[in-house]
């Protein structure tokens, strides 16, 4: 196969990895939603936690999206 | 289409160097400069208008921005030892914040897409958290290495772990901060170039998604920097209690 073609079809499969971030932070919210509904008063804490577990969630899909970029950095 | 990443590259407007380093000034360096002129120049136009029992609008909103992190500083870093810590961890926070917001401006430069400048700022937190490990417990603070509750048995195998999760802090700190200002700017400036590449029929769509993905990167400049510094708050406040 053709070098650039196949740095191309790389690239492309470094953004199946947001699937599962896309389950991560669906999940995280998910959960945040329903502990805040059974505790509305604990809502200031958990909000707290479900951003940092986001980040870190987030970060995580944002790796292949830098593995991208090297990638593309290495063709040209 | 052009390298979508082509306006991440720095060119020197004026060419400088210091003792055989490249100190040229680009506009990084300029952006970073407004950066810092706009957190000083904030907090010292509100001590400077006169701190009254009764506050104004800037003084209220400093007031809340300060409070905000010196409750998230008392709480992962515990009250007594908060009021150490709370200058950096506010500086670091209102730097990153600034940083972030100055990329949203259009025609200047996001300082914090460069992975060199948040390596920087997650390489001095590590330090510090180490340095404060050590001066703080001695030799003692190697047994952050060893979880509590551990069989001997586990030792040899848990220290390589808790050594490569120590050094993985700062990598996904920095990768975490650089990555998602890259990516925002780089999904702007695609949409953008749709927008201005179809005609007027289609192209309001990719407009519209402009506009919705910059009111999204504002959100993420400021729950970014947050991130950042709570994070570096609960680094922190892992080494003074060791677990």
């Amino acid at each position: 196969m053709e070098l650039g073609a196949a740095a191309l079809i790389g690239m492309g499969l470094c953004a199946a990895g947001f699937a599962g971030a896309a389950i991560g932070i669906g999940y995280i919210f998910a959960q945040t939603i329903e502990t805040v509904g059974r505790q509305p008063n604990a809502e200031a804490r958990i909000a707290k936690y479900c951003w940092i577990g986001f980040a870190l969630v987030e970060a995580v899909a944002l790796y292949g999206l830098v593995l991208a970029f090297i990638i593309m950095g290495n063709i040209s | 289409m052009e390298n979508p990443l082509h306006h991440f590259e720095l060119h020197p407007l004026i060419h400088l160097s210091l003792m055989g380093f490249d100190v040229s000034i680009n506009k990084a360096v300029i952006a970073m400069w407004v950066g810092l002129l706009a957190v000083f120049g904030l907090f010292m136009l509100v001590v400077k208008s006169g701190v009254r029992l009764i506050p104004g609008k800037l003084q209220i909103t400093a007031e809340i921005a300060l409070g905000f992190i010196r409750d998230m500083v008392e709480e992962f870093i515990g009250k007594e030892e908060a009021h150490k810590y709370f200058p950096f961890i506010a500086t670091l926070f209102f730097f990153i914040l600034a940083c972030n917001l100055i990329g949203m401006i259009p025609g200047s430069y996001t300082i914090t897409s460069q992975l060199v400048v948040t390596g920087v700022f997650a390489i001095s937190v590590f330090i510090l958290t180490l340095f404060i490990g050590f001066v703080k417990h001695g030799f003692h603070f190697l047994s952050i290495l060893v979880p509590p509750g551990v069989p001997k048995i586990m030792i040899p195998l848990m220290i390589p772990i808790e050594i490569i999760s120590m050094i993985a802090r700062p990598v996904s700190l920095s990768v975490r901060l650089f990555a998602n200002m890259t990516a925002g700017h780089t999904i702007l400036y695609v949409l953008f170039g749709l927008a201005m590449s179809t005609p007027l029929m289609i192209g309001w769509l990719p407009f519209g998604f402009t506009v919705a993905i910059n009111g999204l990167e504002i959100a993420i400049a400021f729950i970014q920097a947050y991130i950042f510094t709570i994070l570096t708050c609960v680094y922190i406040g892992d080494v003074i209690h060791l677990h």
